[in-house]
C-alpha cells in the first residue's frame, strides 16, 4: 500500500507518517471514556476505591484417590498464588474417594477462582465452599515441659483435651476443636513452655442433612454396591 | 521385547490384523488409531522404543523430529490446521524435557495435543536412573491432565482417555507417561473406544437466564463490540459467530489467536486487539458499551491495565470454562457455555438488534485516523511489512501462516490480511521463539494439498529451531520461511530503546550465520534479498519451489513495531511512534 506512495515521493518520508511511527492523534489528543474498573477487573465509581476485602473461605473438594491428587491440588494452589491456611485430607466412605478441605483467605472473586479452579482437575469430583454454620474442627498435638504437671492437666481437662504421653520432662497432650478454641488452649499452655506443636488445619463437613459437596451421596460407591459394602454408613433423607 | 519386526510385507501386514494386541505399546498403537490419530511427531529413544517398534507394524504416519521441542510444535500446530489433537512422542528424562516448552505452548493457548513419552521401568522409578524424568511431576501444571501409566492391561484405554480428554471442552494438551515395563509387558486388553473421564463434565449448552439476560444487554447497547477469542476458531463456531456480528451490525475485534475468525476485509472487522493490535480495535474496546466477548480469557497483552480495559462496557462473557469467567476482568453477563451454541442461543433469545449506525460510522473513522501503515522510501533499507505485504499478495486466501515470536510474529499478523480461521498459527500465550519451523511443518502436514503454507520468522526466532529445516527436506515439505532478518532480537532491542534507555544489552544478533547457505546446506533452497526491487522475485521463486526455501531478508534493522500498548497500559492510549511512549 504505502510502498506506491513511497516510490512517487522519491527519497522523502511519507509526510503523514512519523519516522518509524504512524498517523493519528497522539495519545493525549484522544477522548478518553471515565468509567473505570479496579485491579480485579470489576468496574466501579471513579471517586471509589473498591477494592474487594479479604475472608476465610472452607472449601471441600471430593476427588477420586489416586496418586498424585494433593500434589496437583497443592500445585494449583502455588502456582496461582492463592493464599492457603490449611489443606487436609482423608478418606470418604465411599471407596475410591478422598476429601480435600481447604481453608483459604482471600477476596470473593478469588474464593470464586479457588472453587473453579479446583473444578477443573480431572481428578475433583464436586466442590463446595461450607457455611459460616459447618461443622468445623481441628487437631493439634502440643509438647510443653513437664515442670507443673497438675497445672498442665488442668488446662488440658479446660480445653477437653488428652493427654498422649506425661514423663518427667515433657508432656505431650492434644486438643481438638474449632480454630477459636485451639488458638485459645495453645495460649493458655504457653505458661509452661511450648516445646514443640503439630497442627493438622481445619477439616469440616456441612451441618445436618446439607451435602458438604454439591449433589454428593454418602456411602455409596461410584461404580457398584458391592464394593461399597463395608463403607455404606447411612443416607440422606430426600 | 517384541522380536525385530521383519520387512513389512503382504503376508506380515495380513499376520498383524488378525492377532490383534499383543503388548502394552501395540494397545498405545491400538488406541491412538482408535482414536483417530493419523500423524505422529517424535524422536526415538530408550525408553519410548516399544512404542516406536509397535510403530513399525502400524498405518500411522510417523515423522521424525532434529528435537523433540519440534515434534510438540510440530503436533502442535497440526491441531491447530486439522482441528483434531496433534500427537507428539519422547523419549524419557530429556527427551520428556525437551517437550516441555511445547506442551507449555499448547496449554497457554488451549490446544488440544497429546504427549506421549517413555519413562524407565517402573521398578525403577524414583532411583535417579538413566534418563528418569519425574515427568507428570514436571507436566502437571502445564498439562489439561496427566498420566503415568503403570498397568499394560489399562494403557491403551489410558492412551484413548488422553486423546478424547485433551479436544473435550476447552481443549489443552494431555501427557501420558509411558515406563518401558508397561510397554512391554504381554496384554491382549484391546483399548475400547477413546472416552473422556466421568469426573470431567462440560456444560456446553448455557443456561437460559444467563442467555436471556445478556441478550437484553446487547439490545440496549449502543456502540457493541463482539470479541471474538481463540475458543471461537477451537470449536469452529466462525460461521456462527460471523453471521451473529454481521445480523446484527455488530463491529468485530478479535484477540491475536482468533485471528482469521472474521475476514479481516469485512467491514465489520476490526482486526486484533491488544498490544500490538490495530488503533481502531483499541479505540473500539475503550470506548464499547457493551462488549461481547467469546471464547477468550482477556490475557494481559489484549487488556493491558484490567483497570482500563474497556473501562464503560457491560462485559457479556461467552466461554465454555467456567473458571474463565471473572478470572481477569469481571463478566456482568456470563454464558458459559459451547461458543457456537451460546451464539445460536443469544440469537435466538434477541428480538431486535442494537441501534448501531452512529457506532459503526465512529469505528469507520477510527479505521481512517489509525491505519496500518509504514514510510517506504527508496533509499531506506527494507520494510519488513512490505515483504508480509508481498507474501499476502503472492499467495492464495486460504494459505496458512505460523510465526516464531517477536517484532516479525506482529508484523505478520498485522500486515497479512487473513480470511479464515485455522490460517493463522503462533505462539500466543508462552511467546515461544521457535516456533515458527516446527509449527510449518505440524501445518503443512495438516492443511490441504493445494494450501501454501509460509513461516514468517525472526532471526533470532528462526536461529532456535532452524534444525528443523532438516526434516522439511528429508519429507520434502513444501514450505516457504521468510526470515526477517535485522541482525537484532527486535522486540527486545524496541523495548531497550523505549524503556531502558538504549541500553542494547545482549540484543544485537550481527553475529547470526547466513540463512539463505545454512538453507542450501539442510538441502532447502535459499535465498537472499536486500532491496525493495528483489522481494517480488525472491517471493515468487520461494513460492513456486517445490519444497522448504528459506528467504533471508535483510530488513531495516531500525523499524520497530507500531502501534503499541505500553505493558499494563490503557488500550485506548497506544503509542503510534518511540516518542509517545
Amino acid at each position: 500500500m504505502s510502498s506506491d506512495d513511497a516510490s512517487d515521493e522519491g527519497s522523502e518520508p511519507h509526510p503523514e507518517i512519523p519516522r518509524n511511527g504512524m498517523p493519528g492523534p497522539s495519545p493525549d489528543e484522544r477522548p478518553h471514556p471515565e468509567g473505570r474498573r479496579n485491579a480485579k477487573g470489576i468496574r466501579i465509581d471513579p471517586e471509589a476505591e473498591a477494592e474487594p476485602e479479604h475472608r476465610t473461605a472452607v472449601v471441600s473438594a471430593l476427588v477420586e484417590h489416586e496418586p498424585g491428587v494433593l500434589s496437583r491440588v497443592s500445585g494449583l494452589f502455588s502456582r496461582r498464588q492463592f493464599n492457603i491456611e490449611s489443606l487436609t485430607v482423608g478418606p470418604t466412605t465411599v471407596e475410591g474417594h478422598a476429601r480435600i478441605t481447604l481453608v483459604v483467605e482471600e477476596t470473593d472473586p478469588g474464593i470464586d477462582q479457588v472453587k473453579k479452579q479446583l473444578a477443573k482437575l480431572k481428578p475433583v469430583i464436586q466442590v463446595g465452599e461450607l457455611d459460616d454454620d459447618a461443622v468445623r474442627a481441628e487437631l493439634v498435638v502440643l509438647k510443653v515441659r513437664g515442670e507443673e504437671p497438675d497445672k498442665v492437666q488442668a488446662i488440658t481437662e479446660m480445653y477437653e483435651g488428652r493427654t498422649l504421653d506425661a514423663g518427667p520432662r515433657t508432656i505431650t497432650v492434644q486438643i481438638t476443636g474449632d480454630q477459636q478454641k485451639i488458638d485459645d488452649a495453645i495460649d493458655a499452655f504457653r505458661q509452661f513452655g511450648i516445646i514443640e506443636i503439630a497442627r493438622t488445619g481445619q477439616t469440616a463437613l456441612a451441618r445436618g442433612d446439607t451435602p458438604t459437596t454439591p449433589g454428593e451421596e454418602p456411602g455409596h460407591a461410584k461404580d457398584t454396591d458391592e464394593q461399597s459394602d463395608e463403607v455404606k454408613t447411612g443416607t440422606y433423607d430426600d | 521385547m517384541s522380536e525385530h519386526a521383519p520387512p513389512k510385507s503382504d503376508a506380515a501386514d495380513d499376520a498383524e490384523t488378525d492377532t490383534g494386541v499383543e503388548t502394552g505399546a501395540e494397545a498405545v498403537v491400538a488406541a491412538l488409531e482408535s482414536a483417530g490419530a493419523e500423524t505422529l511427531f517424535g524422536v526415538q529413544g530408550g525408553a519410548i522404543m516399544p512404542v516406536y517398534d509397535a510403530l513399525y507394524d502400524s498405518d500411522l504416519q510417523h515423522v521424525t523430529m532434529a528435537h523433540e521441542q519440534g515434534a510438540a510444535h510440530a503436533a502442535d500446530a497440526y491441531g491447530v490446521v486439522s482441528g483434531e489433537p496433534g500427537v507428539c512422542l519422547a523419549t524419557s528424562g530429556p527427551g520428556a524435557t525437551n517437550l516441555v516448552t511445547g506442551i507449555a505452548d499448547a496449554d497457554m493457548d488451549s490446544d488440544a495435543m497429546v504427549a506421549l513419552t517413555g519413562q524407565v521401568p517402573s521398578h525403577m522409578v524414583g532411583s535417579d536412573a538413566f534418563q528418569e524424568t519425574d515427568t507428570t511431576g514436571v507436566t502437571a501444571p502445564i498439562t489439561k491432565h496427566n498420566y503415568f501409566a503403570g498397568d499394560a492391561d489399562t494403557v491403551g484405554d489410558t492412551v484413548g482417555e488422553a486423546f478424547a480428554l485433551s479436544a473435550e471442552g476447552r481443549p489443552g494438551p494431555t501427557l501420558v507417561d509411558l515406563p518401558k515395563d508397561t510397554t512391554l509387558a504381554e496384554t491382549d486388553a484391546e483399548p475400547g473406544p477413546a472416552e473422556t473421564p466421568e469426573t470431567y463434565s462440560v456444560e456446553e449448552d448455557p443456561d437460559d437466564e444467563q442467555v436471556e439476560a445478556a441478550a437484553r444487554a446487547i439490545e440496549r447497547a449502543e456502540k457493541p463490540l463482539l470479541l471474538f477469542g481463540g475458543g471461537v476458531v477451537k470449536s469452529d463456531a466462525c460461521k456462527e459467530a460471523r453471521g451473529f456480528a454481521m445480523e446484527h451490525g455488530i463491529p468485530v475485534a478479535t484477540t491475536m489467536p482468533a485471528i482469521g475468525s472474521m475476514p479481516e476485509d469485512h467491514e465489520l472487522c476490526l482486526s486484533w486487539a491488544g498490544m500490538h493490535g490495530t488503533g481502531y480495535a483499541n479505540m473500539a474496546i475503550t470506548h464499547t458499551d457493551c462488549l461481547i466477548a467469546v471464547g477468550t480469557r482477556f490475557d494481559d497483552r489484549l487488556t493491558g491495565g484490567v483497570e482500563t480495559f474497556a473501562p464503560e462496557a457491560e462485559v457479556v462473557h461467552v466461554d465454555i470454562d467456567p473458571a474463565e469467567i471473572s478470572k481477569n476482568v469481571h463478566a456482568d453477563y456470563p454464558v458459559v457455555g459451547d461458543a457456537a451454541t451460546a451464539i445460536e442461543r443469544l440469537d435466538a433469545e434477541m428480538d431486535r438488534s442494537p441501534q448501531t449506525r452512529e457506532w459503526r460510522s465512529q469505528c469507520r473513522a477510527w479505521k481512517d485516523e489509525y491505519p496500518l501503515a509504514y514510510a517506504t522510501p527508496d533509499d531506506e533499507p527494507l520494510k519488513p511489512q512490505f515483504v508480509v505485504e508481498a507474501f499476502d499478495e503472492a499467495t492464495d486466501d486460504d494459505a496458512v501462516v505460523t510465526t516464531g515470536v517477536g517484532q516479525h510474529q506482529m508484523w505478520a499478523a498485522q500486515f497479512w490480511t487473513y480470511r479464515s480461521p485455522r490460517t493463522w498459527v503462533s505462539s500466543h500465550g508462552l511467546g515461544t521463539m521457535g516456533y515458527g519451523v516446527p509449527a510449518a511443518i505440524g501445518a503443512r502436514i495438516a492443511a490441504d494439498d493445494d494450501q501454501q503454507v509460509v513461516c514468517f520468522d525472526g532471526d533470532g526466532s528462526f536461529l532456535m529451531t532452524m534444525q528443523e529445516i532438516s526434516v522439511a527436506v528429508r519429507e520434502d515439505l513444501d514450505i516457504t520461511v521468510a526470515v526477517l532478518n535485522n541482525r537484532y532480537i527486535g522486540m527486545v532491542r524496541q523495548w531497550q530503546d523505549a524503556f531502558f534507555d538504549g541500553r542494547q544489552m545482549a540484543a544485537d544478533y550481527d553475529w547470526c550465520p547466513e540463512f539463505d547457505k545454512l538453507a542450501e546446506a539442510f538441502g532447502a533452497k535459499g535465498l537472499r534479498v536486500d532491496d525493495y526491487d528483489e522481494v517480488a522475485d525472491a517471493v515468487e521463486e520461494a513460492l513456486e519451489y517445490d519444497g522448504p526455501a528459506v528467504v533471508d531478508f535483510h530488513i531495516d534493522p531500525a523499524e520497530n513495531v507500531y502501534p503499541m500498548v505500553p505493558s499494563g497500559g490503557a488500550n485506548g492510549k497506544f503509542a503510534l511512534s518511540e516518542d509517545q511512549l
